[in-house]
């Protein structure tokens, strides 16, 4: 049972850790801010939730696991908003898109 | 190996994020190399299990320190190219640089011939931690064997305070920090003002209950209180009070006078300067405690609030 669990904590986190891979890469090479900021929001969104469900399995106490959901959710809400915000600065100061 | 490298990377990313933001001319990337120079650095301290540290670097050395160079940067830029033109010439750089080196080499030199295992005072704080009732024995050392040092670190932060408000011109001496900011009140950011700071309060009272007894404390929950006060500031959902109002001066000084006052209590009762009662040293810590975030939440949002700009009204 526990093999079980650990490997879906592996195979979770694995995939979590693809898609902050999957941003970094778009972050470098994608062509200006907003589709660069797309794929940031996205490692940040799915990639700490994937991390975040496999590591539930592990954790010892509801509180702590009611914890690590409440680091991913106030990272959603601040991650987006940090998007729009700069994506907002972009358009108001940067060249046209 | 896997370990290692685990290690290792944080370490060389720090080294070279360091190099960059010196190396880099510009004012604003060298300001975002440090602010992820902090966030890397918070990530060596939690694997070296110093989380009390970490969060403190993340805090105060990474968030609130790297808001301060971004505003500093954000003036700057008008004037960059005129400073870049003074830049001093070859030998005073190569003699900056020497001095720099020099003190790096004598650090790291020190710390290379430190004996092995290193000269610890760990087992003597955490063998007398029972006497002063805290759980945590970073806190023990914070606010009982070394409460000193935190007692000149809540005033130094109130100095600095001075030193900002001193810059103010004198035709609005007493007025209020900063521009009023006007930020649409149905956009994105009025809603994250509306929404995070409940939720930043409360994790900020959290870190600070904890921190008796877990990683946290004061300093770390008056960062994020202040925090929390800046965001609603800048989306406009309130304004800065005029740094003229008796009341904020008050409650500026409160927390360190509180302080002040239990160390002097301390002389009669207890022998010494900041020496606790057999058996009051929890309750001691705690009026402490209670008495300094509110001063050092509202000093540390008003450092960086900055010098006031406008009059006295709204």
């Amino acid at each position: 049972m526990s093999t079980f669990v650990d490997w879906f904590t592996y195979v979770s986190i694995g995939a979590g850790l693809f898609f902050f891979l999957a941003g970094t890469v778009g972050l470098l090479r994608f062509p200006d801010t907003l589709t660069r900021l797309h794929a940031l929001t996205k490692a940040d969104n799915l990639g700490l939730g994937l991390v975040v469900l496999g590591l539930l399995p592990q954790v010892d106490g509801v509180l702590n696991g009611l914890k690590l959901i409440a680091i991913w959710l106030l990272v959603l809400l601040s991650g987006a908003d940090a998007g729009q915000l700069i994506a907002r600065a972009a358009r108001r100061r940067g060249p046209p898109i | 190996m896997i370990v290692d490298a685990f290690y290792a990377a944080p370490a060389l990313l720090i080294l070279a994020l360091g190099i960059y933001t010196t190396v880099v001319r510009d004012t604003f990337p060298a300001t975002v190399g440090f602010l992820a120079y902090g966030l890397l650095l918070t990530v060596a301290w939690v694997q070296l299990h110093g989380v009390d540290v970490a969060l403190t670097e993340a805090a105060i050395g990474g968030g609130l320190t790297g808001m301060l160079l971004v505003r500093a940067s954000a003036r700057l830029r008008p004037i960059e190219g005129q400073a870049r033109a003074e830049t001093p010439g070859l030998p005073l750089r190569l003699l900056a640089g020497l001095v720099a080196a020099t003190v790096a080499g004598a650090l790291a030199l020190a710390l290379l011939t430190l004996p092995d295992p290193a000269p610890t005072l760990a087992a003597e704080a955490v063998a007398n931690i029972a006497s002063t009732g805290v759980g945590n024995p970073i806190t023990a050392v914070l606010m009982a064997y070394r409460a000193m040092d935190t007692l000149l670190e809540a005033t130094v932060l109130l100095l600095a305070l001075i030193g900002v408000w001193s810059l103010t011109p004198d035709r609005v001496w007493g007025g209020r920090p900063g521009p009023r900011y006007n930020a649409d009140p149905d956009g994105i950011l009025s809603f994250i003002a509306r929404v995070l700071p409940p939720i930043g309060i409360i994790v900020g009272i959290y870190i600070f209950w904890v921190g008796a007894d877990h990683p946290g404390g004061k300093f770390q929950a008056a960062t994020i209180v202040a925090a929390m006060w800046l965001l609603t500031l800048m989306a406009g959902l309130a304004d800065a009070p005029p740094i003229g109002r008796r009341l904020l001066r008050a409650l500026l000084v409160a927390g360190p006078v509180v302080f002040i006052a239990v160390g002097v209590a301390g002389v009669p009762l207890a022998g010494t300067f900041l020496a606790y009662p057999e058996g009051w040293a929890k309750p001691m810590i705690l009026v402490i405690e209670f008495a300094l975030m509110p001063s050092l939440a509202l000093t540390l949002g008003l450092i960086l609030a900055g010098a006031p700009e406008r009059g006295a009204q709204p």
